[in-house]
C-alpha cells in the first residue's frame, strides 16, 4: 500500500524550494506571537487555551493541512504530469495512499509540532493544555489530509473549495449555527482534546464517541473516494 | 530554382525580385494607451469570469451574491420594522464581511496574473508597446476595481434602502461617502497583498493558499494579541498591534478619521496620531506593493 518513490516524489512537490519556507513561516510565527504573549501576559491557563484554540488550531492547522493535502495531488492533476505516474504500474489506491500518508505527516510535522511547542512557551502544559491541543491538531491533521487529498483530485479549485470550507464553514457558520459544528473537524478534534485535558478549558459540542467515528469514517471514505475518482481520472484542458 | 539550373547559366539575367505587393500598415496606430486599458479592461472583466469559460463564472459570480445578499436583508429589515438606522454602519460592512473579500481576492489575484506567468505569456505582452509599468498598472488597477465593485455594491444596496426606508438623507450620505472612502482604500490595499503575493508563485493554487494565509492569518494573530492586551488591561498597546494586519490596519484608519466605530476588543479605535501612522502605512503599503511588482515584472519572462 505504500510506495516509497511516490512519498519521495511527494515530498519533494510539497517541501522543494520555497514552499518549505511559506509552510514553515506559520508555525514560526505561533511561536513567536506565543513568545511574545508569554512575555506580556505570563503563564496563563485561559490565554494559552484561546491562542492555541483560535489560532493554532483553528486557523493554522486547516490553512496548513489545505495546502498539504491538495499540493500533494492537485498540481500534478492541473499540469497533467500525472498521467506519468498513474502510467506506472502502481495501483492508484495505493498512489492515493502514499500521498495521504505523505500529506499527513507534513500537516502534523507544520502544525501540532508548533502546537505543542507554543503550548510549552505559554503555560509550560498547564492543565495538559499543551498536549490536549497538540493531540486535537494531530488528530485533526489526518482527517484535513484525507479530506482535501479528496478535493484535490475532484476539482480543479480544490484550494478555493478548502478554504471555503475551513473559513467559512467552520469559522463563520460554525459560529452561528451551532448545528454546523457537529459537521466540523475542528470540533471532533476538539472532543478528542476535551478527553486528554480532562478540565473545562477545553471544550467541544460533539461527544467523543460521535467524535471518533465520524472522524474515522470521514478519513476512510474520503480516501477511499479519492482512490475511485483518481481510477477513473480523465485529463481535461485548461478551462 | 537556383539549386536546379547550372551555375553556369547567367544567374545574373535570371534572378528577380517581384513586387508582390506588400504593403506596410499606415492606417492609425492605438498605441501603447490603448493596448494598456485593453489590458486593464480585459482583466477587470476576467475577474468576475466575463469572457471566461461558465465555470470560472461560477466562484466570483457567488462571492459577489453572497457579498450583497446580508445586504439586502437588513435593508428589508429596516424597511419592514421602519428602523431609524440601518442595523449595520456603512463603514463596518467590509470588515464583518472580510472572509469573503480575502476568499474573493485569493481566488482572482492568481488568477490575474500566475497564469500569465506559468504559460509564458508575459513577453507576448511585453512584444506590444506596453511597458512593465503599464502592466503592473492596468493588472493593479483591474483588480483594485474589481475589488471595489466587489464591497461598494452591497454599500449601494445599504445606501439605497436606507434612502427608500426614509432615513436621513444627509446622514446616510455622509455615512454612504465615508464607506466608499475606506473601501477604496481597502480595495488599493488587498489588491496589491494579492497581486505581490501571486506574482511571486506560477502556481494558481499555491498562490490562493499563500493570499488567504497572509490575510487570516495575520488577522487572527492580531486580534487574538489584541484581545490578550484587553485582557491585560493594556489598552495602549491594541491601536498598535493592530497596525500588523491588513484588516485591522482598514479598521483603525477608518475608526480614527471616517468616522466608523472600531471593531477593536474594546471599541476603542486610534487616537488622531495613531490614525496618522495608520494611514501613513496603508498608503505606504501601496506604493511598496506598486514597487514590488514593477521590480518582479523587471525581471520576469525575459
Amino acid at each position: 500500500m505504500y510506495d516509497p518513490t511516490v512519498a519521495r516524489l511527494t515530498y519533494r512537490a510539497l517541501l522543494g524550494r520555497r514552499r518549505a519556507l511559506i509552510l514553515g513561516a506559520l508555525p514560526l510565527l505561533l511561536i513567536g506571537i506565543s513568545v511574545v504573549v508569554r512575555a506580556l501576559a505570563g503563564a496563563d491557563d485561559q490565554t494559552a487555551s484561546d491562542l492555541l484554540g483560535g489560532l493554532a488550531l483553528a486557523t493554522m492547522v486547516p490553512i496548513i493541512g489545505v495546502i498539504a493535502g491538495t499540493g500533494a495531488i492537485g498540481p500534478e492533476i492541473d499540469d497533467g504530469s500525472v498521467v506519468y505516474l498513474l502510467s506506472k504500474p502502481v495501483k492508484r489506491p495505493t498512489i492515493i495512499f502514499t500521498k495521504l500518508i505523505v500529506a499527513i505527516a507534513v500537516t502534523m510535522v507544520f502544525s501540532a509540532l508548533p502546537t505543542f511547542i507554543a503550548g510549552f512557551i505559554l503555560n509550560g502544559n498547564g492543565q495538559q493544555i499543551a498536549v490536549a491541543y497538540t493531540v486535537a491538531a494531530l488528530v485533526a491533521s489526518i482527517a484535513y489530509a484525507a479530506i482535501f487529498l479528496l478535493l484535490g483530485t475532484v476539482s480543479r479549485h480544490a484550494v478555493v473549495f478548502g478554504l471555503v470550507y475551513a473559513l467559512v464553514w467552520e469559522a463563520l457558520f460554525g459560529s452561528l449555527v451551532s448545528g454546523a459544528r457537529t459537521l466540523s473537524v475542528q470540533q471532533w478534534a476538539l472532543a478528542v482534546a476535551q478527553k486528554v485535558a480532562g478540565g473545562d478549558l477545553v471544550t467541544s459540542d460533539v461527544t467523543l464517541p460521535t467524535a471518533t467515528v465520524l472522524l474515522a469514517v470521514v478519513t476512510v471514505l474520503a480516501t477511499w473516494y479519492a482512490g475511485q475518482k483518481l481510477r477513473s481520472l480523465t485529463l481535461a484542458g485548461e478551462e | 530554382m537556383a539549386v536546379e539550373h547550372p551555375v553556369a547559366a547567367q544567374p545574373g539575367d535570371q534572378t528577380r525580385i517581384h513586387n508582390i505587393g506588400y504593403r506596410s500598415y499606415d492606417g492609425p496606430r492605438l498605441g501603447r494607451s490603448y493596448a494598456t486599458r485593453s489590458l486593464y479592461s480585459q482583466s477587470l472583466r476576467g475577474a468576475y469570469g466575463l469572457g471566461r469559460s461558465v465555470k470560472s463564472k461560477v466562484l466570483p459570480m457567488l462571492l459577489f451574491v453572497v457579498m450583497c445578499v446580508p445586504a439586502a436583508i437588513m435593508v428589508a429589515v429596516a424597511v419592514a420594522t421602519k428602523a431609524n438606522d440601518l442595523p449595520l454602519d456603512y463603514t463596518r460592512y467590509a470588515i464583518v464581511m472580510q472572509a469573503v473579500i480575502s476568499l474573493y481576492i485569493a481566488s482572482q489575484a492568481p488568477q490575474s496574473v500566475s497564469r500569465d506567468l506559468r504559460f509564458k505569456t508575459v513577453p507576448l505582452y511585453f512584444s506590444r508597446p506596453i511597458e512593465t509599468a503599464d502592466y503592473v498598472r492596468a493588472k493593479f488597477a483591474a483588480l483594485a476595481s474589481a475589488l471595489f465593485v466587489l464591497t461598494a455594491a452591497p454599500l449601494l444596496v445599504l445606501y439605497v434602502g436606507a434612502l427608500l426606508a426614509k432615513l436621513d438623507f444627509a446622514d446616510q450620505t455622509k455615512g454612504f461617502a465615508q464607506g466608499l472612502v475606506s473601501v477604496a482604500l481597502l480595495s488599493l490595499l488587498f489588491a496589491g497583498i494579492g497581486l505581490v503575493i501571486a506574482s511571486v508563485t506560477p502556481r494558481r493554487g499555491f498562490g490562493i493558499a499563500a493570499v488567504i494565509a497572509v490575510l487570516t492569518i495575520s488577522y487572527g494573530a492580531v486580534s487574538t494579541l489584541q484581545a490578550i492586551a484587553e485582557v491585560q488591561d493594556s489598552t495602549g498597546a491594541i491601536a498598535w498591534i493592530g497596525l500588523f494586519s491588513p484588516v485591522t490596519l482598514i479598521d483603525g484608519v477608518q475608526s480614527a478619521f471616517l468616522g466608523a466605530t472600531s471593531a477593536f476588543p474594546g471599541g476603542v479605535g486610534p487616537t488622531n496620531a495613531e490614525g496618522a501612522v495608520y494611514v501613513l502605512l496603508t498608503l505606504g503599503l501601496i506604493a511598496a506593493s506598486y514597487g514590488l511588482l514593477i521590480r518582479r515584472y523587471k525581471k520576469v519572462g525575459l
